[in-house]
């Protein structure tokens, strides 16, 4: 099994720690990861302001750099997610096509594909797991709470095998934290408040680490955090996940 | 208010400079969001409920024509008068001619976000007909000369304080008066007095059966059945999408209806008008208003598929947060933003911008519409048409430029990393959005590629 990873462009620039948490935590499960380095991003800021039309080079370079792998995987569902929804190639439809269903995110590449079942891995600590819409909603990393279904959790479930980590229960289990892609700076005002109010949730439960799949969720929350001096930190789920 | 600030980022900020009140807001419609859930679960077939309705409407859609149609044939043959109107301006003609003929020159009216869409209050003002909405919080927000903020629950921005202000004023209750028992009886009594003194009635539709003829309005108050039984004139205007097939549908949306709104079972009234009573005249009217012209929008046409339930309001966050005159448009929150650029793109470009995409909408609305997903289509017929702003487009030239490009990239990210200048949030000075309330993240040494490679060679060697 041959398996490409993404590290989406704001991870590569920002939190190489979540990429290299993943990275090394896909090595440690036996995976044969390659990483090509002539990647840079999924499209999504474009395409989600608007710009769909402007991503055809990010698409042909995705197409260029991942259609030879057995799997994709990459720990962030929104970029995932639009890559599932989205990538296209005039010339190259069938690779493109074939990217979009060999993709995954992370935590449900661990338990949907590799159905990791024992992760040694330990974090003493209170963590409060932020659920991104995308991730949540999009990927169905988690049953969502509008829904009357069956209740599941993959992140959940991974977090359960982590020793002495101990999950908070949220007063709001999947409300979005309002980064939103350039909705963070077009609509700043509802952005911050969003952000705030997610945290304190996180805060009023006694969290000291806010978790999740999406670094860009959390980048915000943590803006939000540092300004308000708060000592509770956020860390992308591959980071705990690979903790010893 | 001046054109410049009325986008829905600039009303929003205005209405966040209060954080109490927008705590209140969030919290009173969360509470309405969890109402719903706990309703919803009590029905162990909700999904199937949801789907079949999504079927039925779907089906409506697909045969409007006939089914408008065959609707107008069996409410003639009850002896209800049945207009056509294709814009707003007609729909309010219409209105005015029929009142103007009987020498109506006061009319009480329930339930029609219609009217409100088509600014029917104003144009019968304007020629001097008085309009009283009997509904209790159409009526606090007739006389607070605002706009309701939200479809089912208009007046929901406002605290029972402040109501008591305006009753104080308009009804005089006594100074200070907050108590919502003693504010609604003195609604009651001052409406009393209209619904005896009024000879027209106006409603809305909620559900017109193509197979009988007959037409249905749901209320809680009562209000729109106490207009239309004492008056001589019922009008009832309708939106052309509001049809179902048979009677036997109306099972279906009655149970999604009034549980998605607000948790209630059913709403307490579902009134079915069928006949005019002896001398009683029944004007129906069909509304177009734009509603063809999203019917030819294979990527929006779902949208009218809407039964006006508000679930998407209650659960949206951002609408929590900002309020529903935000949206400025008589229909407010994600189902708004989604009809809104039909009538006028330029006008509501920002409507459809005022979401993060988080997708709560479509999974509660009871017809399943996917609201996020056209949001996000919205997003690039916008953008196509030319409604971006211009500021907007050059950085996404440029982050383009920069992202097509593996070179480009890493040259610009080693250059101080291209993305402390150009990502939004990562430049620290007051001009930048991002930086008002969040610090921006630190910057490392390496980048996950440089990493990559660095242990790439470490375990050649």
């Amino acid at each position: 099994m041959k398996v490409g990873l993404f590290i989406p462009c704001y991870v590569d620039q920002f939190y190489p720690n979540a990429g290299i948490a993943t990275y090394k935590l896909l090595v440690k499960l036996g995976v044969d990861v390659t990483y090509p380095v002539g990647q840079t991003c999924c499209g999504q800021p474009m395409a989600n302001s608007g710009f769909a039309h402007l991503t055809t080079d990010c698409d042909r370079l995705f197409v260029d750099n991942f259609a030879g792998f057995d799997y994709i995987v990459s720990p962030s569902g929104s970029c995932v997610l639009h890559i599932k929804d989205h990538l296209h190639s005039e010339e190259e439809a069938d690779k493109a096509l074939g990217i979009r269903k060999k993709i995954y995110e992370l935590v449900e590449f661990l338990v949907d594909i590799l159905k990791v079942g024992n992760l040694h891995a330990s974090f003493p600590h209170k963590v409060g797991l932020h659920q991104s819409c995308h991730g949540q909603r999009g990927l169905m990393l988690t049953q969502m709470t509008e829904l009357v279904a069956p209740y599941f959790s993959k992140p959940g479930q991974l977090l359960a095998q982590v020793k002495g980590l101990e999950l908070v229960e949220l007063s709001r289990a999947d409300e979005c934290c309002g980064f939103g892609g350039t909705f963070c700076v077009v609509e700043e005002a509802i952005s911050s408040k969003m952000g705030k109010d997610r945290i304190n949730d996180h805060l009023l439960h006694g969290a000291e680490y806010i978790t999740g799949s999406d670094m860009s969720c959390l980048m915000h929350m943590e803006g939000i955090l540092k300004r308000a001096d708060s000592k509770v930190k956020v860390l992308h789920i591959a980071e705990i996940l690979n903790a010893e | 208010m001046e054109a410049a600030v009325k986008t829905h980022p600039g009303l929003s900020e205005i209405f966040n400079e209060d954080e109490n009140r927008v705590d209140w807001h969030d919290e009173t419609l969360w509470w309405i969001r969890q109402k719903r859930d706990k309703s919803a679960h009590s029905i162990p077939e909700w999904e199937q409920l949801r789907e079949t309705a999504s079927g039925i409407k779907n089906n409506v859609l697909s045969n409007l024509a006939a089914y408008l149609i065959s609707f107008e044939k069996n409410a003639l043959a009850n002896g209800v008068i049945v207009h056509w109107a294709a814009d707003a301006a007609e729909h309010n003609h219409i209105v005015h001619t029929i009142l103007h003929k009987h020498g109506i020159k006061e009319m009480v009216k329930s339930k029609s976000m219609l009217t409100e869409e088509c600014h029917l209050n104003e144009y019968l003002e304007h020629h001097g007909i008085g309009v009283i909405d009997s509904d209790l919080g159409e009526r606090i927000v007739q006389l607070a000369k605002e706009p309701p903020s939200h479809i089912v629950l208009p007046c929901i921005h406002k605290k029972k304080e402040e109501i008591g202000d305006l009753f104080h004023e308009h009804l005089g209750v006594p100074a200070g008066t907050s108590d919502p028992q003693i504010l609604t009886e003195a609604a009651r009594q001052h409406l009393r007095e209209t619904f005896l003194t009024r000879k027209a009635a106006l409603t809305g539709v909620n559900f017109a059966i193509a197979e009988t003829g007959e037409f249905v309005v749901c209320t809680n108050e009562g209000n729109a059945d106490m207009g239309v039984h004492l008056a001589y004139v019922h009008i009832a205007s309708m939106g052309m999408e509001k049809i179902i097939p048979e009677r036997q549908h109306l099972g279906v949306f009655l149970r999604l209806l009034a549980r998605s709104a607000t948790g209630q079972p059913v709403t307490t009234y579902s009134s079915h008008f069928k006949r005019p009573r002896p001398g009683q005249e029944i004007h129906l009217i069909i509304v177009d208003n734009g509603r063809s012209i999203q019917m030819g929008r294979e990527d929006f046409r779902a949208s009218l598929k809407c039964i006006r339930c508000g679930a998407c309001m209650n659960t949206c966050p951002v609408y929590r947060r900002s309020g529903g005159h935000s949206y400025h448009y008589a229909i407010s929150g994600p189902i708004g933003a989604i009809l809104a650029p039909n009538l006028d793109m330029k006008k509501y470009a920002d409507l459809p911008f005022a979401s993060t995409l988080c997708g709560s909408c479509s999974n509660v609305c009871p017809v399943k519409i996917d609201i996020h997903q056209q949001l996000y289509k919205w997003r690039q017929v916008i953008v196509k048409e030319g409604y971006a702003d211009t500021s907007k487009k050059i950085g996404m030239q440029l982050m383009t430029f920069t992202l097509s490009s593996p070179l480009v990239f890493r040259t610009a990210g080693k250059a101080g990393r291209w993305f402390l200048k150009h990502a939004p949030f990562a430049v620290n000075n007051k001009l930048n959005p991002w930086f008002k309330h969040r610090e921006m993240p630190e910057a490392p040494a390496e980048s996950f590629g440089e990493w990559y490679k660095k242990q790439e060679r470490n375990k050649k060697l």
